[in-house]
């Protein structure tokens, strides 16, 4: 069995007749493609047929004209419930069946299928494992008494029993608290790092998308694919009105957080151990036109700072002479969570360690600021335009 | 006064009208069952349909016990048959109210999720929706089974009765024994058979008491 595959939507188009309450959004001549072992995430606001294109992977609505391909075979043409067994599917609501336990929950697909009992089991439990439940206290239990959080993790592992090629996400943390919410991405991403399925996701939330997706499609209400690509391209260069609205003002601060302090090139202060030369200290400090002297003890690890005109004369440092740090940050900070902290600190400037905790560098304000300045240089959606007489509906389609 | 002689001197005869009374309502409940389940699941796929049906079964229930025996004895005696068809009648509206709330209170998602891990319909069916509507369907069973125990009292007056029979042949006889007897052996009868079906609930539906903890 193949560990990933293609999904590719060739001009794929659901019309519906009468548009009723609670009937999905249509679709309008979809065309993109998934290359295997990526997360696609589906966004858009409510009506945009996000939802509608994800059942028709597995044809829970049939398209109205067009075709899906899963590994180039139409999908339309495999038997249904055979391509459904082959496709994980994890839902908002989660849908575990609450008269079986979570271990039968779990092997609902390898039941379908026909396992031996034990196998059955035995792949139960691994998988309870592998979401971070412990299979000996949650097996036996009924959904009725996990909490939501833990309801969803084992719709992830029932979906990924049959170790499916596919996984169709919809929703499926959108039902938690946002920091079980938090949680769970963050597992789901170093998961999927490990198990490399194609996966399908949808959300209507916009950063949720950024973080999820390697490639993210944004669409329209009336179905209409607005932009396909990876997400920095998204952010940095919006390709409509509708897409930088959706995206929102503050696309640049969203920007930072899709990349890490490894991407940028470090500043390298003037740098002094405790009990060195002042006299030397001050000369390489006065070389340097960052006004601050960093302090680092005989591991390099940062102290604090000493403000250039400070040190004295002759001597040697001490701690003594250091004011209190900047905020340290590592390499996988993001730039987001970096402006956070240096605001929160009210510094120019935080101290990037590495995993013996010593001082690496610097990120500065500056460096940040230049970084957004790239995304808002684009003069295309800059600001993005704010209609007057908005029509009633307009705006709440887009914020929806 | 009772008279306790009276009755270990007719106990093969109580026996006999306590086992033919069980018959009676076995019989009528299962077939009352077997007759309410088609109709629910037609309900369910057809919903236009839904009124037609629950109506004539509310028509049905309606009729005075009485009334209905009477009327049939014309056309199919004093027989077991004409018996059924009264005690059948009575059970429809009950048990397809319960099995068609049952089945309706299948959550919207669970449903989904079965369809999008490749249940197909019958499976669906048969091992999602039948055991999560099952407290609902055993609930319409207790109730059925108790009201038929009831009713079948009645069927006396076309010679049907079971224990109905020993306590009209005690209001005729002018034997107070012989009715008490029978309304106590009917009484123990309906909560036996009502304990019953509520242990079978409990044992066919473990994950309902699962709450919590």
């Amino acid at each position: 069995m193949p560990v990933a595959a293609t999904v590719e939507f060739r001009n794929v188009t659901k019309r519906y007749d009468v548009r009723a309450k609670g009937t999905p959004g249509a679709v309008n001549d979809l065309s993109l493609s998934v290359p295997a072992g990526k997360i696609c995430v589906l966004v858009g606001p409510s009506g945009c047929g996000k939802t509608t294109s994800l059942k028709m992977v597995n044809r829970l609505i049939e398209p109205t004209s067009g075709q899906i391909l899963i590994d180039g075979v139409d999908a339309a043409t495999r038997e249904v419930t055979e391509l459904r067994r082959g496709i994980g599917y994890v839902i908002q609501q989660v849908g575990l069946f609450p008269h079986q336990s979570i271990a039968a929950n779990v092997a609902t697909v390898p039941r379908l299928l026909g396992w031996p009992q034990a196998r059955q089991r035995e792949r139960a439990e691994e998988l309870l494992g592998i979401v971070g439940l412990d299979p000996a206290r949650y097996r036996d239990r009924y959904p009725a008494q996990l909490s939501g959080g833990e309801r969803q993790r084992v719709g992830v592992a029932r979906a990924l029993a049959a170790d499916p090629p596919i996984m169709l996400m919809d929703e499926p943390f959108g039902a938690v608290d946002p920091i079980v919410r938090e949680r769970l991405q963050n597992e789901f991403l170093r998961l999927q790092e490990e198990l490399a399925k194609t996966i399908l996701f949808v959300t209507h939330d916009i950063d949720e998308a950024i973080k999820m997706g390697e490639l993210v499609a944004v669409l329209e209400v009336g179905g209409k694919l607005a932009q396909f690509g990876p997400p920095d391209e998204i952010l940095a260069s919006p390709a409509s009105v509708f897409v930088a609205r959706f995206v929102g003002a503050d696309r640049g601060l969203k920007r930072l957080s899709l990349s890490r302090v490894r991407d940028l090139d470090l500043r390298l202060p003037a740098i002094a151990r405790v009990g060195e030369d002042c006299a030397e200290a001050r000369r390489r400090a006065a070389a340097d036109p960052f006004p601050y002297l960093l302090l680092v003890d005989d591991q390099s690890r940062p102290i604090g700072w000493i403000p250039d005109q400070d040190v004295p004369p002759s001597g040697s440092l001490t701690e003594a002479m250091a004011v209190p740090m900047s905020p340290l940050l590592n390499r996988r900070t993001t730039l987001k969570d970096a402006l956070s902290l240096l605001l929160d600190a009210d510094v120019q400037a935080g101290i990037v360690v590495d995993r013996a905790g010593a001082a690496m560098g610097l990120v500065t304000m500056e460096m940040l600021a230049e970084r957004m300045r790239e995304t808002a240089g684009d003069p295309r959606f800059s600001p993005p335009p704010e209609p007057i007489d908005e029509e009633p509906g307009a705006a709440e389609a887009i914020g929806a | 006064m009772i008279r306790w002689e009276w009755i270990t001197s007719n106990a093969s005869q109580l026996v006999e009208a306590t086992l033919d009374h069980l018959a009676l309502t076995a019989v009528a409940v299962s077939v009352g069952f077997a007759i309410s389940f088609l109709l629910s699941i037609v309900i369910v796929r057809q919903r236009r349909l839904a009124s037609a049906i629950t109506g004539t079964a509310g028509v049905l229930y309606t009729i005075p016990s009485l009334a209905l025996f009477a009327f049939l004895v014309p056309f199919t005696g004093l027989s077991f048959l004409s018996a059924q068809i009264g005690l059948v009648s009575y059970t429809l509206l009950i048990l397809i109210r319960n099995i068609v709330a049952g089945l309706d209170g299948v959550p919207a998602d669970v449903r989904e999720a079965a369809d999008g891990m490749g249940y197909g319909p019958a499976r669906r069916f048969l091992s999602v929706e039948l055991p999560l509507a099952m407290p609902l369907i055993i609930a319409g069973l207790r109730i059925a089974t108790v009201t038929t125990i009831g009713l079948v009292v009645v069927a006396a007056v076309i010679g049907q009765g079971g224990l109905g029979q020993v306590m009209v042949r005690g209001f005729n006889f002018r034997n107070d024994t012989a009715v008490y007897t029978g309304a106590v052996l009917i009484v123990v009868l309906a909560i036996m058979a009502d304990l019953l079906l509520a242990g079978i609930g409990r044992l066919v539906t473990p994950w309902a008491r699962a709450r919590g903890s």
